[in-house]
């Protein structure tokens, strides 16, 4: 067997093995076990956690790729999906950890004394939560496919059975300390690499200072001048101002993936599990923390990547590189089919340009660039080994926190809260398993049979909770009179009007074929991309809202009191971790 | 009673300030005003572009921790803290 093949072994197996045998330790007793993991985990162990439940293989194999490719239009990831901490820790994780309950469907029955409300609330969940879980299987089938040379399909059902053993073994309590773990795989994995590379390329270790710097190789020019330089060459647009699709296009997609952010269940899910209302203010800066460690590196990784790239293909100006002497990791990529190269005008020599009809790189997949990174750079094979491990670490744990949303929200929303309200303990504890494992089977067959336009689900996920739970939730904190018809109102049409317009581009249901308008910049709203549609859903359902608020009933006092009570850390809470 | 909703009038003014930071520097110097801030060179980084990619986040965690700190402060001054 080849090195870095026994290396990848090693780095996965080992890796997997450590996760089960957390999850035997930490395995569930209780619902509140199961649901919260008891309420007693700390804020540095939460934040890692939410760290780890937060960086899905979107983070880590698809980010820096788009960054590479977008340059500074590839800011709206990084600010956007930073930026919605700062909203958790100051609009919401604290009232609903203070308000004490297990879900989120729960805290808004409650405050909108509504089972309306809540059955609203789990199917606005189930559908952010699934469309967020297929690019997660899509990412662990695609990472253990190119690593461990199985075929496509086997490699989605290894990953299923992995999650289904200690997600289904140690509910919130498993999965919470199984993340910490893939947290420490999978930051390892980014950032050990980012630090060799920029060490080559520029002299300096840390890459958030090496993407500022000169290059290493005497010349003086800043890395960034550089690229910009490279790439205008070839008649690509300027790496660092490159702005995607425009400012208003911009400004809506980081604002739909900030506020995404903030209303994503299984993100809020997580403040439920800490002791106290501090201790929830404190686990959203933690978790920021461990999260801007990779969002800080990112932007280096990308632009480093696109560079050595381009430094592959044309190492002097003028003279491209012989197909016949291409590197090993560019032969590996042309056999997944996602690297694919024409030698459109017969020379042997490899022409990478922005024309379409002088370019012969016709195919570089975006998603291939951090995981090809290391190799590009002829880095030692362990560290090959360790990004593999490192990718699935990112799609296991963002896959197992999505799980939990969705069965605790049909077992303990659906079940014991609208269906059976008597069933016991111990049933609603089987029942969420159940569930759990039906939808892993639901979410392996969504990733082996994709729905036409699966990769931009992820996107699409953020703008789904956006235009629905999160001004639900901002609502019911911040205006005591907010009543449970005009949350109805508000979240149905926020959603709907999100679904509306990218179904009317994407086609219905990602049906191709169906869509009745274009996916196409003629054909959006002020120019706006589908992807980025969630900010605008989200005024719509403010705006529903607040319209059918004053033309109805406002909120009753006993819930006004509830609010007052649930905005102070002291006093009663209701009714908390005592099921 | 009033000494709940004077607490809840000092959280609103902190978030206030601290979500107008956040807006500044994500929309605001990342999105709106990049040109001009480019114009101004960090090392090898644009200003604008820097604000984009990474001083956007190091501003956001920032904020976090100071409103954490400011929020247990104010929980103490109006002895709401939990028991």
């Amino acid at each position: 067997m080849e090195e870095l093949k026994l290396y990848t072994y090693i780095a996965v197996f080992g890796s997997f093995a450590l996760y089960f045998a957390i999850a035997w330790w930490a395995r569930a007793g209780s619902t509140s076990d199961f649901y919260v993991a008891g309420g007693g985990v700390t804020p540095i162990q939460n934040g890692m956690a939410i760290g780890a439940d937060w960086m899905s293989a979107a983070s880590f194999i698809s980010m820096a790729g788009l960054i590479a490719f977008l340059g500074y239009g590839g800011s709206v990831f990084l600010m956007g999906w930073t930026g919605g901490y700062v909203l958790l820790a100051m609009l919401l994780a604290p009232y609903m950890r203070k308000h004490g309950k297990f879900t989120v469907p729960e805290f808004i029955a409650d405050r909108y004394y509504s089972k309306t409300a809540r059955v609203v609330a789990v199917l606005c969940l189930i559908l952010a939560s699934l469309t967020y879980i297929i690019g997660q299987m899509k990412g662990v089938g695609v990472a253990f496919s190119r690593f461990l040379e199985v075929d496509y399909d086997n490699g989605l059902y290894i990953g299923m059975g992995v999650v289904w053993v200690y997600a289904v073994l140690g509910g919130m309590k498993g999965i919470t300390y199984t993340q910490i773990a893939q947290y420490c795989v999978l930051i390892f994995a980014y950032t050990i690499p980012a630090v060799f590379i920029s060490l080559q390329l520029t002299g300096n270790p840390i890459p958030q200072l090496g993407l500022g710097s000169t290059l290493a190789d005497g010349s003086g020019v800043y890395l960034l001048d550089k690229l910009d330089m490279v790439v205008t060459d070839l008649g690509f647009k300027e790496y660092t101002t490159d702005n995607m699709g425009g400012t208003l296009n911009m400004f809506a997609y980081t604002m739909s993936l900030m506020i995404g952010t903030a209303g994503l269940p299984h993100v809020i899910m997580r403040f439920f599990t800490v002791p106290s209302v501090k201790a929830a203010r404190q686990s959203a800066g933690y978790a920021l923390i461990f999260i801007a460690l990779l969002y800080t590196v990112a932007p280096a990784v990308g632009a480093m990547a696109r560079l050595n790239l381009m430094n592959t293909i044309e190492p002097v100006a003028g003279q491209n590189l012989e197909y016949a002497e291409r590197p090993q990791w560019f032969k590996d990529w042309e056999k997944t089919g996602l690297l694919q190269f024409e030698d459109k005008n017969n020379d042997g020599k490899i022409q990478y340009t922005a024309d379409t009809a002088t370019n012969e790189m016709v195919k570089v997949d975006r998603d291939i660039m951090v995981l090809a990174n290391p190799a590009i750079a002829n880095l030692p094979n362990w560290v090959i080994a360790l990004v593999a491990a490192g990718g699935i670490a990112a799609a296991l744990s963002t896959a197992a926190g999505l799980l939990l949303a969705i069965s605790s929200s049909v077992s303990h929303d659906l079940m014991k809260g609208v269906l059976t309200p008597d069933i016991s303990e111990k049933n609603e504890l089987l029942a969420g398993r159940v569930v759990m494992t039906i939808s892993i089977m639901v979410a392996g067959y969504l990733g082996l049979n994709p729905p036409g336009f699966a990769a931009g689900t992820v996107a699409l996920a953020f703008g789904l909770a956006a235009s629905s739970i999160f001004p639900a939730l901002m609502m019911g904190i911040f205006s005591k009179k907010m009543s449970g018809k005009a949350a109805v109102w508000g979240m149905c049409s926020g959603i709907g009007v999100t679904m509306l317009y990218v179904f009317q581009h994407k086609g219905i249901m990602f049906i191709q074929g169906t869509s009745f308008l274009g996916d196409m910049g003629e054909n959006w709203f002020l120019g706006i991309s589908p992807n980025a549609f969630g900010a605008v859903g989200a005024l719509v359902n403010f705006a529903v809202a607040f319209i059918v608020l004053k033309t109805s009933e406002e909120a009753p006092k006993e819930i006004q009191d509830m609010v007052d009570n649930f905005r102070t850390p002291h006093g009663k809470v209701a009714a908390a971790h005592d099921h | 009673m009033e000494n709940n909703s004077s607490y809840w009038q000092e959280n609103l003014r902190l978030i206030f300030i601290c979500l107008a930071i956040w807006f500044v520097v994500s929309f605001g110097f990342g999105l709106l005003l990049v040109e001009p801030l480019n114009a101004i060179r960090l090392g090898g980084y644009k200003l604008g572009f820097w604000f984009a990619q990474q001083g956007s986040i190091y501003t956001f965690l920032a904020l976090i921790f100071w409103y954490t700190k400011k929020m247990n402060e104010l929980d103490k001054k109006y002895n709401v803290e939990e028991e």
